[in-house]
């Protein structure tokens, strides 16, 4: 189970991205392959884990899953394996080991929100404390 | 003086995840590279055989040319000490929660050696059929280790690492009678999820197969 290190490592990339175009995350939207060893679901229970005393706090993460499609060289086309357990060719059988996609792992987009604080409130805030 | 309010807005990104890593283990690559060392990782389940395969073939290898292993473990150095006996430079990466060796941790742990004396280098991982598999650690073969007493259908059920892998390894052969193990099935089984690649059966305690496994290394280390 890596995904929480997989976790901290999306955290650590788009706060990289909100820092340079300042905003705060209301969501992060991956790209997720079905051969990049990671499990969608043990990920999303990971993120929440992982955003706590973060400025992800509250944020969702969207995960749109990659099938994964090879080349076939009979065919000469893409195509996409109902399952990675048999690598061959649903339209013509013959075996495809080139992998186009299904090994993402990317951070596609994120959502900046409303700013929910000016500086006088965080100073008022900070003041209380 | 206040700040006004933002839209809400969507920021294009297109940034892969493990890009740390997968930079550090490009950096790796170079190094190694450029000293001459070739490197190989070693994947499997805990107790397949990666230390003694290692072990064996450390001893062999360490007559041919300057050879030297890293070890990952979520705890222990017993397997260190246990390939110092094979008398090459050995050293221990203690993960403690960690399920998996990144980049980093290779990096750090090559500290303070010379990679210029080297010409061969060994990288076992934690034993892990699912992590170790999104990891780049520079290598330039990624093997993975099946047991006999594993089941015929173990590269189904994680066909992930062993798609990810350079070659597969099918480790204790001596005892494939006595747990009844198909080889045929297995070896449709590795091709099903990674075709072509290339099967090696061996038993490192008998020394069956050996010979034509320390050739392969030979051979791909010759290419490289």
């Amino acid at each position: 189970m890596h995904e929480l290190s997989i976790a901290l490592s999306i955290i650590e990339c788009a706060s990289e991205e909100a820092t340079r175009h300042g905003g705060k995350i209301t969501a992060v939207h991956l790209r997720l392959g079905r051969l990049s060893g990671v499990v969608k679901d043990a990920l999303l229970f990971a993120y929440d884990l992982a955003c706590e005393g973060t400025p992800l706090v509250g944020s969702r993460l969207l995960i749109e899953e990659v099938p994964v499609v090879v080349f076939c060289s009979q065919c000469d086309a893409e195509r996409e394996l109902a399952s990675i357990q048999s690598f061959c060719c649903p339209v013509c059988g013959a075996l495809t080991p080139d992998v186009v996609h299904g090994r993402e792992l990317e951070l596609v987009a994120l959502e900046l929100g409303v700013l929910e604080m000016n500086h006088e409130d965080h100073a008022a805030t900070a003041a209380t404390d | 003086m206040k700040t006004m309010p933002r839209l809400p807005r969507l920021i294009e990104v297109r940034k892969n995840v493990l890009k740390q890593n997968d930079l550090l283990a490009r950096a790796l690559r170079e190094r190694f590279r450029e000293a001459g060392v070739f490197v190989v990782s070693i994947v499997s389940s805990p107790g397949s055989g990666k230390t003694t395969l290692l072990e064996k073939t450390l001893t062999q290898f360490r007559c041919e040319c300057r050879v030297a292993a890293l070890v990952g473990d979520l705890a222990t150095d017993n397997d260190a000490a246990r390939l110092a006996r094979t008398e090459v430079p050995v050293k221990q990466i203690t993960t403690g929660t960690v399920c998996h060796l990144e980049a980093a941790m290779i990096e750090h742990a090559l500290e303070g050696w010379n990679l210029a004396a080297l010409d061969c280098l060994f990288i076992e991982n934690v034993g892990n059929l699912v992590c170790p598999s999104s990891y780049d650690l520079g290598e330039d073969l990624r093997l993975t280790l099946m047991s006999v007493t594993e089941g015929e259908d173990k590269p189904l059920k994680y066909p992930t690492i062993f798609n990810s892998a350079d070659a597969a390894v099918i480790t204790k052969i001596d005892l494939a009678a006595a747990v009844e193990f198909d080889s045929k099935v297995a070896y449709q089984s590795i091709q099903s999820v990674r075709p072509g690649m290339q099967v090696f059966e061996l038993s490192a305690k008998s020394g069956q197969g050996m010979d034509e496994w320390l050739q392969f290394l030979r051979r791909t280390r010759d290419q490289g």
